[in-house]
């Protein structure tokens, strides 16, 4: 189905919480209220003319300007082989998005690993834990304002240049 | 291969009383030879048989994204290279394609032919690399020195074609770095003529062999729901019956000119889904990698490898997903540019991620021994799953 068609669909359901229509190519889609994100998840992979099977792709991105962070969640349907991207901006200061887990299990630890990187809580996951940095990592690295402490555990993280006279 | 006969014997006495067992918590790397790099296993099982094997990952984060960040949008290439150092090539060019989609960059014919041709290449170099070292694993030492042995070949060929034997930094924005050396295509064609016979003495040798596809037949069965669900692509995706390829299905560069088969596991040994299946579907997808590479070594047109990209390389705001069809399967790349000079944001979701995330969903009453089959034949390379 045409990503015009989906959207227009998703509307019909969710009215106002979904966004309008937005982007081109694979990431055509639209944004959807933080709150209700695992409801449209869940009726995306249900409903029988959509059925999306796959969470292609779970991405946090950080926008500093606007104040938010984006989860960005790229859904591919192996069954009706049609594309839609949804994109939640969550508070920059405290994001909070309800977890997709339960929809697919691959979102398990791509919330992880968003919630590592950029400090997104996603509320109702089973096993938040950071997955890639160690557990005792200050801070979340892909933020933007984001400080690489001078060092970790008495390791020093720079290192001068042998080539300085 | 669930419980075993011992563990039966375990559980009769113990319910008969007298026996008590307990289990045991193992930590099985992070330094294992069997893992593929760096990776941690905390296991938790009952004598031979696993209860649960919990993945520790992360050994292995060089922050890759973020270093994206930092670097620009060109100067990015060579670390593309280090995201999956197996197959290095892949990583290239769904940056490569990411950074020319989002500034619509066309690229040269011959460039794609280029591309497709050290793609196969290295879908070769990895597969060998992946089935020599999942025999290893396994117990088998002699198909590894085989199939290691042809794969030093195809580094010869690379380092003859870019300069390097593993980390190539052989594609760029709109093309590729240089053409094929002269008479190069002949020595590709002699290696095929030589190789492909190979592949049925790998067969021969390992494939159908009682020792080793008892190790492997019914072992870990994923579903071909399961597989969708936790999101598996490329080879482990195909084991479980799913006939989908991003080359033929989504279709990028000159693979819609080219002719080849999409193997899948058709469950022949044992039920679908099972470690056989995933192995054999890459032995079958070398063939067509061969097959591949003669096409596009007939078919390759005259002309410019690199469209005309500025040195100060600035695409226009906007995201783009792209996903190319790695030798661990769809790897796919949403990238976030502002306009300026350094990518805003760079995610790479690799095969090997999704893979691991299923192991402790079939690892569970699997014999300890089992859980290296299934690592070997999942193909993880630890790199490509820490980034």
């Amino acid at each position: 189905m045409e990503a015009a068609s989906i959207h227009a669909r998703l509307r019909e359901r969710f009215g106002d919480a979904v966004g309008d229509l937005t982007g081109s190519g694979r990431t055509v889609g639209a944004t959807v209220e933080p709150a209700r994100i695992a409801e449209v998840a869940a009726w995306l992979r249900r409903e029988p003319a959509l059925l999306f099977d796959c969470l292609s792709t779970l991405a946090g991105v950080d926008y500093p300007k606007r104040s938010v962070i984006q989860v960005v969640y790229v859904l591919y349907s192996y069954r009706l082989r049609h594309w839609l991207t949804l994109r939640v901006d969550a508070p920059r200061d405290d994001p909070r998005v309800p977890t997709v887990t339960g929809v697919w299990s691959a979102a398990d630890w791509q919330e992880r690993e968003a919630f590592d990187l950029l400090g997104v809580q996603f509320e109702g996951h089973p096993d938040l834990r950071r997955i890639l940095m160690p557990e005792d990592w200050p801070g979340h690295p892909l933020r933007k304002d984001f400080v690489e402490p001078q060092e970790y555990h008495g390791i020093s993280t720079s290192r001068e240049s042998l080539l300085k006279a | 291969m669930g419980l075993a006969g011992f563990e039966v014997e375990v559980q009769r006495r113990a319910a008969g009383g007298g026996v008590v067992t307990e289990d045991m918590t193992l930590s099985m790397g992070p330094q294992h030879p069997s893992t593929h790099g760096v990776l941690r296993f905390v296991v938790r099982a009952d004598g031979e048989v696993m209860k649960e094997a919990i993945p520790d990952i992360g050994y292995l984060h060089r922050s890759i994204e973020k270093i994206a960040e930092k670097v620009g949008w060109h100067g990015f290439i060579p670390y593309t290279d280090r995201v999956d150092y197996v197959a290095a090539m892949f990583c290239n060019h769904g940056w490569a394609m990411a950074c020319e989609q989002l500034a619509a960059i066309a690229v040269p014919k011959r460039g794609e032919y280029c591309r497709v041709i050290a793609d196969e290449l290295c879908r070769l170099h990895s597969h060998l690399l992946s089935v020599g070292s999942m025999a290893m694993d396994l117990g088998a030492f002699t198909p590894f020195t085989h199939t290691i042995r042809e794969r030093e070949y195809l580094n010869d060929l690379f380092e003859e074609l870019c300069g390097s034997r593993l980390t190539f930094h052989y594609m760029r924005i709109g093309g590729v770095g240089w053409d094929l050396p002269p008479g190069w295509g002949d020595k590709v064609l002699h290696f095929l003529d030589r190789f492909e016979p190979l592949i049925d003495e790998y067969d021969r040798l390992i494939s159908f062999n009682k020792i080793y596809t008892e190790r492997l037949v019914d072992v870990a069965v994923i579903s071909p729901e399961d597989a969708v669900d936790y999101n598996l692509v490329g080879p482990n995706l195909r084991g479980s019956g799913i006939r989908y390829d991003v080359r033929t299905d989504d279709p990028y560069s000159v693979y819609p000119e080219l002719e080849f088969d999409v193997p899948v596991g058709r469950g022949e040994l044992g039920t679908l889904g099972d470690c056989f299946d995933r192995y054999i579907v890459r032995m079958r997808e070398m063939r067509e990698s061969c097959r591949i590479l003669r096409q596009c070594l007939r078919q390759i047109p005259d002309g410019p490898v690199i469209a005309k990209v500025p040195r100060n390389f600035k695409p226009p705001a906007g995201d783009c997903y792209v996903r190319v069809e790695s030798a661990r399967g769809d790897m796919g790349w949403y990238v976030v540019s502002d306009g300026t000079a350094f990518p805003h944001r760079c995610k790479i979701r690799t095969g090997s991620f999704a893979a691991i995330s299923i192991i402790p969903k079939v690892s569970r009453d699997l014999m300890l021994a089992d859980l290296i089959a299934v690592i070997a034949s999942l193909d993880l390379v630890a790199p490509e799953i820490d980034r």
